[in-house]
């Protein structure tokens, strides 16, 4: 009975944490969506999102501090939980950056001519992809998937430094738009930890499975 | 409905039950006073300082006991010399050494049975067996060898008992740390079965001392005093129970009440210093 | 490092019940290794036969071999008082000997001769402090052991095993009849004593298991599944059934 009480725990844990990402998941997009069709009501949207995001954390966090207190699990249960627990705050972190992307698009002003550059475009795609991909592999306990996911980071940190380059250029060709460019270069930054986060994600799906954290034995 | 704890109705077969416990427990109570109190009553005038220091003789015109209060310390000391050791080592051998099977079970249904044989038999087979067979006539020795038969019984079961109830850690823990099976037992179980081993004599004293019929054809009724401390083991000599008997054959109630008086003192004399011996050994362990 | 006890091939059989079952373990010195499992595993056949307790046991038969030190604890010339003097045996339940606790603790030096009242002392002493009891008792060593708290008994039975300076000490569920506290001092004390000795322990306490062990192995209806430093036992056991028992997915 106790056992399968615990199990139930682990059930819903599981299921709490796949919410949360589906929503984080919407979060991205709706930025992205914000951004890209200049719509200050979605944005508006997107950062008020961010406390229901928070809260489930919360709640995420403190399940699994009271199933580590009452149920003290072992071998794969103590990896689910603490991976839980480790994956929760990432995906927290992309909620995070989903509304300061939000927060730029709320700052956009009259001066909103600003030529978005196909790169920061292709960047949001890849985060969102990273995203939803690691979701999937956490709900698949897919491991190939996970390792495919990180793979993508790279790409992102290459599209990050053709962003720099283009800001840099709009910088010096037309220096009255400063404050936007330097606004864009922070929307692309933020993409990248978003990335990174993902990656993060991945990299605990893989020690849940395996108890392995990139390639080092943690359990 | 009333649905609180405090009960108003009280069952009546709760009170008769209870009466009935009590009545029984003053009835039991009663009977013992009533026996020793009237057996002082009668006997405590027969008693006197010749009663007790002098053998009956005609020519010195006494009567007196002494002849049977030593007759009887001999048969108590000399059955228990010989029935303790050995019915201590049989008892030892049953419950720590003999496996457990066959041969174990009929030696308790034997011993079993024997505690249960009327003493009239003992004696009869004392008196042909060690009395005519081995030529020990009428004496206290042959006496002293029948009741080692009778009490040995006893003697085993009780110190069985008393080793069975030490606590089986003892054992493992003696043995695990090495100690010899013989060691173990002389070291820790019979200490702890010690309490257990000293009832078992007391309870034997109480039967020889209250012993008549195996007595009577083995032991005789001999009432004088030892001539030599060795030699007079091969004498007959009654105890002071078959004294009393013969007394009270003869009519003479006085003075079978004088002896039952002394009986019983002597009886509560051992009883009280076991309780005192066992305390003091609880005590120590 | 060479094993202090290695186990090799082991079945034992109680009449037909074939209790251990090709039982293959090496035991390393001075470490803690703890057998888990559930009841009837064999565990504390195991190690009930490392000391040669189940030699009392009728219908036992043993086959296979145990060395200690690489010596055969079954072989016949073995002196099993000296084997038990090399290890030593703590039980479930606090078994003190009905006597006072400075005789207790010298009964294991008197079974093997020694006599003189100044080396008794010594032993007496420092057994107690090797067992972390000393303090407790230093007024009272004249006084009945029966007297002592449940805690306080299983110490002493510990300082009365180690009395004998033994290499190995065999616990059977030593904790199991003890409250937390008493459970926590007796862990410290166990954890403290791989210093110097080598401890095997049968707990059926798994968090216990995690908590002192170093090495861990694990028991099924007689046969060892899997043995294994602790850490990795029970963060990813290779076997499926120890997996399923240490999560408690068992049965």
């Amino acid at each position: 009975m106790v056992r399968a009480k615990f199990e139930t725990s682990l059930e819903q844990l599981n299921n709490e944490l796949i919410k949360m990402g589906t929503i984080v998941e919407q979060a991205i997009g709706s930025s992205i969506n914000a951004l890209k069709n200049k719509d200050i009501a979605l944005a508006r949207e997107v950062t008020e999102k961010d406390r229901l995001i928070d809260d489930i954390e919360k709640d995420i966090e403190s399940k699994c501090l009271s199933l580590i207190l009452r149920q003290q699990p072992v071998a794969c249960d103590l990896r689910v939980v603490s991976t839980a627990l480790k994956i929760v705050t990432d995906m927290e972190r992309i909620g995070d950056h989903a509304s300061d992307i939000a927060e730029l698009v709320l700052n956009f002003n009259e001066e909103y001519s600003y030529n978005i550059t196909e790169h920061i475009l292709t960047m949001a795609d890849t985060a969102v992809r990273m995203v939803q991909d690691s979701i999937d592999a956490f709900v698949e306990k897919d491991i190939k998937k996970a390792s495919a996911i990180k793979k993508m980071d790279d790409i992102i940190d290459e599209l990050f430094e053709k962003v720099k380059k283009d800001i840099a250029d709009e910088l010096l060709d037309s220096p009255e738009k400063s404050n936007m460019s330097i606004n864009f270069l922070m929307i692309a930054k933020y993409f990248e930890k978003i990335g990174d986060h993902a990656e993060n994600i991945c990299d605990w799906i893989e020690f849940s499975e395996t108890g392995d954290y990139k390639n080092k034995r943690l359990l | 409905m009333n649905n609180g704890i405090c009960r108003k109705t009280t069952r009546i077969s709760d009170y008769i039950l209870k009466a009935l416990i009590y009545l029984s427990a003053i009835i039991s109570v009663g009977i013992l006073i009533c026996i020793i109190g009237y057996v002082a009553f009668r006997g405590i005038g027969s008693i006197s300082w010749s009663f007790l220091s002098t053998v009956t003789s005609e020519i010195n015109n006494t009567f007196g006991i002494l002849g049977n209060i030593v007759n009887t310390l001999y048969i108590i000391i000399i059955t228990l010399v010989i029935a303790t050791p050995i019915g201590i080592g049989a008892a030892i051998y049953l419950t720590e050494y003999a496996k457990p099977g066959k041969t174990v079970r009929l030696i308790e249904f034997t011993t079993e049975t024997l505690s249960g044989i009327p003493s009239i038999i003992y004696g009869l087979f004392g008196m042909v067996f060690f009395g005519k067979t081995l030529f020990l006539g009428t004496s206290i020795l042959c006496g002293c060898l029948t009741l080692t038969i009778m009490v040995l019984p006893l003697i085993v079961r009780t110190t069985q008992e008393a080793l069975r109830t030490v606590p089986e850690g003892y054992r493992t823990g003696a043995l695990g740390m090495g100690a010899a099976k013989w060691y173990m037992i002389r070291t820790i179980i019979l200490p702890s079965a010690l309490p257990g081993i000293v009832t078992a004599i007391i309870l034997s004293v109480g039967r020889i001392v209250g012993e008549s019929a195996a007595l009577l054809f083995t032991a005789g009724s001999g009432y004088y005093l030892p001539k030599a401390l060795f030699s007079h083991i091969f004498k007959s000599g009654g105890t002071l129970t078959i004294q009393m008997y013969l007394s009270m054959e003869r009519g003479e109630f006085d003075s079978a009440f004088g002896i039952a008086f002394v009986l019983v003192v002597i009886v509560l004399i051992i009883n009280t210093l076991t309780k005192i011996i066992t305390n003091k050994m609880k005590k120590g362990a | 490092m060479r094993a202090k006890i290695e186990i090799k091939d082991l079945n034992l059989y109680y009449g037909a019940n074939h209790a251990l079952k090709n039982v293959n373990m090496d035991i390393p010195p001075r470490e803690i290794i703890a057998f888990i499992g559930p009841s009837g595993c064999g565990k504390s056949t195991l190690l009930k036969t490392i000391n040669r307790m189940n030699d009392l046991i009728d219908g036992v038969n043993i086959q296979g071999s145990i060395t200690l030190d690489g010596e055969d604890i079954y072989d016949k010339n073995v002196n099993t008082t000296l084997l038990r003097k090399k290890i030593g045996m703590v039980f479930q339940q606090p078994n003190p000997f009905p006597m006072s606790i400075y005789d207790n603790i010298a009964y294991g030096p008197r079974i093997h001769g020694i006599r003189k009242k100044a080396v008794l002392d010594e032993i007496v002493e420092t057994s107690l402090k090797g067992a972390a009891i000393f303090n407790e008792v230093k007024d009272k060593l004249k006084k009945s052991a029966l007297n002592l708290s449940g805690g306080q008994q299983q110490r002493l039975c510990i300082a009365r095993a180690l009395a004998v300076k033994p290499d190995v000490l065999l616990m059977d569920e030593p904790t199991s009849a003890l409250d937390p506290i008493s459970t926590l001092k007796i862990e410290e004390l166990i954890s403290e004593l791989k210093k110097n000795y080598t401890v095997a322990i049968v707990t059926h306490n798994m968090q216990q298991a995690a908590r002192i062990a170093d090495n861990t192995a694990f028991f099924l209806t007689g046969e060892m599944v899997e043995m294994n430093r602790t850490d990795i036992l029970f963060s990813r056991p290779a076997d499926k059934r120890t997996e399923d028992y240490i999560t408690g997915r068992f049965g």
